[in-house]
């Protein structure tokens, strides 16, 4: 690999960190759990590494590994922006007097 | 670059983009739900992006993954929300086991294809020690939380010596593949040695400390997502993980000052050890009430503050709660909600189980804002809550919570508190707030107790 991928990879790590800081540090306390649900599910993009691997097809092994990765981080997606949304949903003002 | 692959890339950049909305969106209640549709939109983009890959030879397996993936996902986001912090554990084993099996296949390809350069294999090092820990670690976790597994802190001498050595040899194993990356017989040892330090990591832990850990545990688990796209040279994957890291990080140390804990306590200290209080308290008397009393004393009140906790979780009584607060509101009472961070099992637990119950979010507020209130409020209604509202942790210097910032309900001119018993609670320490003058317990099971209450004030109302 050039060094410069290395070089350009490890910068984007540092700029994502400051940016996820700074965004993160904006998220009401109120919603902290639905925070974690949904940053769990986001880096469930791990998928795309994992669905080379099983479809790429170079061994036996990495082709059961990958598989079962891809099983673990499609259940992160799909449980983790469900209940997300879920919980969301719950959060509401104060109802107008009825 | 093939056009398929500038289009890969192009997907990429864009689920990035939408990655960083989304948490932006969360910072309001009102814009967060948009946040969630900016992560779906995102994670298609980059799912789609990345089956144009023209490495891809077979889709069948792809296919099986996501139908299993989802068949366990869709009951998993059904869960109650008092098992929230399970569900949640579990999703940071499952993106750690994501991280450790592919890092484990890379090594395994890269070894027959004699394609192991020093780098790749110290990435692949860190990812696999990172995501087979958080894998162990969080299936701990969920299994404490799911009760399962004992919830007590299981200690013995020498623990942290023992764990740190187990680690560093994995880290050993680990830099010495740096320079002879054939010998594989290294490799299942480091397996195996960091699916042992996640077990023995989370053995000390009290359910009480949970909320720091699930952090902590979801900081490494998107750690482990950065090594993976260092590992496989994808920026988006980097990028996703350091969202997810720095997240963590940043609710662990929101829960580490709300315990008045070091992070490096949290890190390397035997977190959690209880210290069976020597509470050798002199007999002290208590004023008890009934239901009937606590009605009383909260319909006469101008200001009333409910302070939850994990025992109002357990008892699955926020929708008694939320009656209360009914009942007060429709005469005229203000009533408001306390909430300490570290309430609860994991981060923000108390406001979803209430937001659950249709409690408004504006009624619900964070520990310092209502400080302020409370020397000016009538009641104080404590459900389930013990260590938090605990006078000791101002003032005691011997007590194992000393420093803690608490919620100071003692400042208020009553307090009403539901326990089940005298018993102190999880971290042994016995509660002051509980022998003061100006404090009524009112003893027995929240959800039958706040159900009388609510009968309490519903039949004055009656009339």
């Amino acid at each position: 690999m050039p060094v410069l991928d290395l070089w350009s990879m490890a910068f984007v790590f540092l700029l994502a960190t400051f940016v996820g800081f700074q965004v993160i540090q904006n998220v009401s306390r109120l919603l902290h759990t639905p925070l974690m649900s949904l940053t769990n599910a986001i880096s469930a993009i791990a998928v795309v590494g994992s669905v080379i691997i099983a479809g790429e097809q170079k061994s036996t092994f990495s082709t059961i590994l990958g598989t079962v990765a891809v099983a673990a981080s499609v259940t992160n997606i799909v449980s983790g922006f469900l209940i997300t949304d879920r919980m969301l949903k719950m959060f509401r003002e104060r109802r107008p007097k009825s | 670059m093939s056009t398929a692959e500038h289009l890969t890339q192009a997907s990429y950049l864009a689920a990035a983009a939408l990655f960083i909305l989304s948490l932006r969106w969360l910072s309001d209640p009102r814009t967060a739900r948009r946040g969630v549709a900016a992560g779906v939109a995102g994670m298609a983009a980059a799912i789609v992006g990345t089956l144009l890959h023209p490495e891809i030879v077979n889709y069948t397996w792809i296919v099986v993954a996501f139908v299993v993936g989802t068949a366990i996902g869709v009951p998993l986001s059904k869960v109650p929300l008092t098992a929230v912090p399970q569900r949640t554990a579990l999703s940071h084993a499952f993106g750690g086991l994501a991280a450790g099996l592919v890092g484990t296949a890379k090594y395994a390809l890269w070894l027959h294809d004699g394609e192991l350069t020093m780098f790749r294999t110290g990435a692949i090092g860190i990812e696999v020690i990172l995501g087979y820990l958080t894998f162990t670690g969080s299936l701990m976790a969920a299994g404490k939380l799911q009760e399962i597994i004992p919830t007590r802190p299981m200690t013995y001498r020498g623990q942290n010596v023992v764990n740190l050595s187990l680690l560093a040899i994995a880290v050993g194993a680990a830099g010495w593949l740096l320079f002879r990356p054939e010998m594989w017989q290294l490799f299942p040892a480091i397996i195996f040695l960091s699916l042992l330090f996640g077990v023995l990591l989370i053995m000390p832990i009290g359910g009480a400390d949970m909320p720091t850990v699930i952090s902590l545990l979801n900081s490494y688990a998107g750690l482990s997502a950065v090594a993976m796209g260092f590992v496989l040279e994808n920026k988006v994957l980097i990028t996703a993980g350091a969202l997810d890291g720095s997240s963590g990080l940043i609710l662990s140390i929101i829960m580490c000052r709300a315990m008045n804990r070091s992070f490096t306590n949290v890190l390397f200290g035997a977190f959690g050890q209880v210290q069976a209080g020597a509470a050798a308290t002199e007999a002290r008397t208590v004023k008890s009430g009934t239901p009937r009393d606590a009605a009383d004393l909260l319909e006469n009140a101008g200001k009333v503050v409910i302070v939850p906790g994990y025992g109002m979780a357990v008892a699955q009584a926020q929708h008694r709660v939320r009656e209360i607060y009914d009942q007060l509101t429709k005469r005229g009472v203000d009533v408001k909600f306390a909430i300490h961070p570290v309430a609860g099992r994991m981060p923000g637990h108390m406001n979803v189980l209430l937001a659950e119950a249709e409690v408004p979010y504006d009624a619900l507020i964070e520990m310092d804002d209502i400080n302020r209130d409370l020397p000016q409020t009538d009641v104080v209604l404590v459900v389930g809550a013990n260590d938090v509202v605990n006078p000791a942790a101002r003032h005691d210097t011997k007590s194992p919570i000393y420093g803690m910032p608490i919620i100071d309900a003692d400042r208020a001119k009553f307090v009403i508190a539901n326990k089940r018993s005298m018993n102190p609670g999880f971290a042994g320490i016995e509660n002051e707030l509980y022998y003061a003058d100006n404090t009524l317990m009112v003893f027995g099971d929240a959800k039958g107790v706040l159900g009388d209450i609510v009968k309490a004030l519903a039949g004055e109302s009656a009339h």
